[in-house]
C-alpha cells in the first residue's frame, strides 16, 4: 500500500511548499521595510489589471514554458540539465542566422524554419554534454554550466565580430526582415474585436509552447521512446535489462532538452526584439529549473508554473517601478522557490506521510 | 614581452587565484565529505556583500571579515540542513543558494544603502593592506630576483598569504590527521564510517562549516579587492572553483596549481585584449572560456581522468 494518496503527491506538497516559499519572500518584503500585502496587490495589478501587463505576463510565460519543458525533458531520464540558458542562447543565434539568411515573404514560412534554425542550434549545444555524459561519464551538471559559460562567450565573439551591422555602435544583430514578424496578441486578436494592448510583447509563440506542451504529454506518456527515458530515469540497471541504450537515451533525451530550449528563441529573439542582442535569454533558463521542479515535470504543472514565474516577472519589474523593490526580489522567490519543492521536499513530504499513515491505521481500526 | 611585464601578469595571476584558491579548498572539504557544493558562488557572493557591508559601517574591514564568513557559514547551514538533515538534492539546494545571493545581496543591499544594489566603495583601514615583506625595498634593486620578490611575493594583502598557507594546512588535516581521515571516507563509503560508530552528519556538517569558513575568506577578500560590492561581482567564480577542483582532483596541492593557472589564463585575458600568435589572432572571448573549455576536457577524460570521491552527491540514509 503507498503511503500516500496520488493527489497529495502531485498537488497537496507542491501547494504547501509555494506557501512556504511565498511566507518566507513576504518575510523579506516585510524585512527590508515593505508591506507584503501592498506588494501582492501591486504586482496582481501591473500582471493582471491590463492588457499591456497579461501580454508581458503571457510573454515571460512563454520563455518559461519552452525551458521549463527543457529541464523536465531530462529530468524523467533522471539528468539535471542546467545548461537551459546556454541552450537558449545558442538557439537565439540559430533563430537569428535563420531569419537574415533570406528576405522571408511571410511568417508562416519564417516560423518554421526558424523554430528548426533554434532547436537545431539548442539540441547542437545540448550534444557534447549529452555526449560526454553517455560515452565518458563526465558529470551532465557541470559540464553544462561550463556550456552556459562558453556559450556565452562564443555569443560575445560572434555578435561582435560576425553579425554586428559594420558601423554601428551597438553589438546587436541587423534588424529582422519585416517579413519575418510574428503576430502580436494585438493583431491576432484584433479580427475578434479585441483590442488587445499593442505594446506588450506576447505573440504567436505562446501558441507554439502550448503545443510543444502538448507534444511534450504524449512524447513522454504516450510513446515507446517516452516510455524508455522514464525507465531508464527510474532505474538504469532495470532499463539496461530490458534492453533499453543507455547511451542512446541519455543523448536523445539531452538532444530534445536542447531543442526545447532553443526553441524559445522565436519567442524572446524572433518575436520581441527582432534582432539578436547580447543576454537575451536573461535568466529564463534558470527559472525552468524551478517551473519544472514546482510543475513535478508534468506539462500541466509547468504551465500553471509558468504563468506564475510570468506573474513574478512582470509583477516584479512594476514593484520595481512603483514600490522601489529592486526586480532582484523575484531571483529570491525563484531560489525559495527552488529550495522548498526541490530541495527540503522531504521537509513537507516525511510529516505528512506520518500523517496519512496515521489516519489510514485508524480507519483500519 | 620583457621582464617587468611577465612579473606584473604573475603578480596579478596570483592576486586572481587567491578567491579561487579558498573557493577551490571549501569544495574541497566539502566533497571530500560527500557533499557537493554548487552552491560556492552563492557562498561567495554572501560574504562579499556581508563584508563590505560591515566593513562601509564599522570601518575596519577585520569586522567586514567576520560578517563575511558569517553569512557565508549560514548559507552552508542552509546547504546542510536541506543536504544531510533533509536528505534533498545536493545540486538542486546549491542551485537555490546561489539565486538566493545573488538576490538577496541586491534587495538587501538597495534597502540598506540606496546605492542601486552597491555598498559604499571601500578605502583606507575598510579594506586589506598589502603586506610589504622585509627588506624587499632594499632587494628590488637587485636585477632579476629584486623585481620578483618585491613584486610578486611581497606586497599582497594577508588572505593572500593565508589562502597559500591553508594549501599544506589543508594537505595536512586531510592526509595526517584523525579528523582527515574520517572526514574523506565519509565521502567515500559513509557506512563504514557509521558502523565504526562515527557520526556521519556531524562529520559532513563539520565539512560544510569548513568550507563556509574559507568561502566567506574569499568572498571577503573579493569585496576588499574591488573596494566594495556590486551586483554578481563573484562573476561565476565559484563554478571557475569547482572547475579547479575537478581539474585538480579533489587534491589540496594540485588545486593551488589549477587555481594558479586559472588566475594566469584571467590575468592575461585582462591585460591583452586579443592575441596575435603569428597569423592566428586568439580572441578576448576565447581566454574568458578557457578555464570552461579545460575543465570539459580534463572531464571528458582525455587528460587524466577525474573521478569524484564515490559517495559524493548522496543524502546518506541509515539501514535500519
Amino acid at each position: 500500500m503507498s503511503k500516500m494518496p496520488k493527489w497529495a503527491d502531485a498537488v497537496l506538497i507542491p501547494l504547501i511548499s509555494i506557501l512556504i516559499a511565498f511566507f518566507f519572500s513576504g518575510v523579506v518584503i516585510w524585512a527590508i521595510g515593505k508591506d507584503p500585502f501592498v506588494a501582492i496587490k501591486t504586482m496582481v495589478q501591473g500582471a493582471f489589471g491590463s492588457t499591456q501587463g497579461v501580454g508581458y505576463t503571457l510573454y515571460y510565460a512563454t520563455n518559461f514554458i519552452f525551458t521549463g519543458l527543457a529541464v523536465a525533458v531530462a529530468y524523467h531520464a533522471r539528468l539535471f540539465n542546467i545548461g537551459g540558458e546556454g541552450q537558449a542562447t545558442l538557439g537565439g543565434l540559430g533563430v537569428t542566422l535563420v531569419c537574415l539568411a533570406v528576405p522571408w515573404p511571410h511568417w508562416a514560412l519564417a516560423l518554421p524554419a526558424a523554430m528548426i534554425g533554434g532547436a537545431l542550434f539548442g539540441a547542437a549545444w545540448a550534444f557534447i554534454p549529452a555526449w560526454l555524459q553517455a560515452k565518458r561519464g563526465s558529470h551532465i551538471v557541470i559540464t553544462t554550466i561550463m556550456f552556459n559559460y562558453i556559450g556565452a562567450a562564443l555569443l560575445g565573439y560572434v555578435l561582435l565580430n560576425v553579425l554586428k551591422v559594420p558601423g554601428s555602435m551597438l553589438t546587436e544583430s541587423a534588424r529582422f526582415p519585416a517579413g519575418a514578424h510574428l503576430p502580436t496578441f494585438h493583431e491576432m486578436l484584433a479580427p475578434f474585436g479585441i483590442n488587445f494592448n499593442k505594446n506588450a510583447p506576447a505573440n504567436m509563440s505562446f501558441l507554439v509552447a502550448i503545443l510543444a506542451s502538448v507534444a511534450f504529454y504524449f512524447l513522454i506518456w504516450r510513446t515507446r521512446l517516452g516510455y524508455e527515458i522514464r525507465a531508464y530515469g527510474q532505474s538504469e540497471t532495470a532499463a539496461k535489462y530490458a534492453g533499453i541504450n543507455p547511451a542512446r537515451i541519455v543523448i536523445i533525451a539531452m538532444l530534445i532538452s536542447g531543442a526545447l530550449a532553443g526553441l524559445m528563441a522565436i519567442n524572446n529573439v524572433m518575436g520581441e526584439a527582432e534582432r539578436l542582442i547580447d543576454n537575451a535569454v536573461e535568466g529564463a533558463g534558470f527559472i525552468g529549473i524551478a517551473v519544472a521542479l514546482m510543475g513535478r515535470n508534468h506539462p500541466i504543472g509547468i504551465f500553471l508554473a509558468s504563468i506564475l514565474f510570468g506573474f513574478l516577472y512582470q509583477g516584479g519589474a512594476e514593484l520595481a517601478f512603483w514600490e522601489s523593490i529592486p526586480r532582484e526580489l523575484v531571483v529570491v522567490i525563484q531560489a525559495l522557490v527552488i529550495m522548498f519543492t526541490g530541495a527540503l521536499d522531504n521537509m513537507v513530504r516525511v510529516p505528512l506521510e506520518k500523517l496519512f499513515l496515521a489516519f489510514s491505521k485508524k480507519k483500519e481500526a | 614581452m620583457d621582464y617587468l611585464t611577465i612579473i606584473q601578469i604573475l603578480d596579478s595571476s596570483v592576486r586572481l587565484a587567491t578567491p579561487l584558491l579558498l573557493t577551490c579548498l571549501a569544495g574541497l572539504f566539502s566533497e571530500r565529505a560527500g557533499v557537493v557544493d554548487i552552491g560556492l558562488e552563492g557562498k561567495l557572493l554572501a560574504a562579499a556583500f556581508l563584508s563590505s557591508a560591515a566593513a562601509a559601517v564599522t570601518g575596519s574591514i577585520w569586522i567586514g571579515l567576520l560578517a563575511g564568513i558569517a553569512g557565508s557559514l549560514a548559507f552552508s547551514m542552509i546547504h546542510g540542513l536541506a543536504s544531510i538533515t533533509f536528505k534533498g538534492d545536493q545540486l538542486i539546494s546549491g542551485v537555490a543558494l546561489n539565486f538566493l545571493a545573488a538576490g538577496l545581496t541586491v534587495v538587501v543591499g538597495q534597502s540598506w544603502f540606496q546605492l542601486g544594489g552597491r555598498t559604499p566603495s571601500l578605502n583606507g583601514a575598510e579594506r586589506f593592506s598589502p603586506w610589504t615583506l622585509p627588506f624587499s625595498e632594499a632587494l628590488a634593486k637587485i636585477p632579476v630576483i629584486g623585481p620578483a620578490y618585491d613584486e610578486l611575493i611581497s606586497g599582497h594583502t594577508a588572505l593572500t598569504y593565508l589562502a597559500l598557507l591553508s594549501v599544506p594546512l589543508s594537505w595536512w588535516v586531510l592526509y595526517r590527521s584523525r579528523f582527515g581521515l574520517r572526514l574523506r571516507a565519509v565521502g567515500e563509503n559513509p557506512s563504514a564510517v557509521d558502523t565504526a560508530g562515527i557520526s556521519v552528519v556531524r562529520l559532513r556538517y563539520a565539512a560544510l562549516v569548513i568550507a563556509g569558513v574559507l568561502c566567506g575568506l574569499a568572498g571577503t577578500y573579493l569585496a576588499s579587492l574591488a573596494a566594495g560590492f556590486v551586483k554578481d561581482m563573484s562573476a561565476g567564480r565559484g563554478y571557475i572553483a569547482l572547475a579547479a577542483l575537478i581539474f585538480a582532483k579533489w587534491r589540496p596541492w594540485y588545486a593551488l596549481w589549477a587555481t594558479l593557472l586559472f588566475g594566469l589564463l584571467e590575468a592575461i585575458g585582462n591585460r591583452y585584449q586579443s592575441i596575435a600568435l603569428g597569423d592566428i589572432v586568439i580572441p578576448v572571448q576565447f581566454m574568458q572560456a578557457l578555464p570552461y573549455i579545460l575543465t570539459v576536457i580534463i572531464l571528458a577524460g582525455f587528460v587524466g581522468k577525474a573521478i569524484p570521491p564515490r559517495a559524493s552527491g548522496q543524502s546518506y540514509v541509515k539501514e535500519r
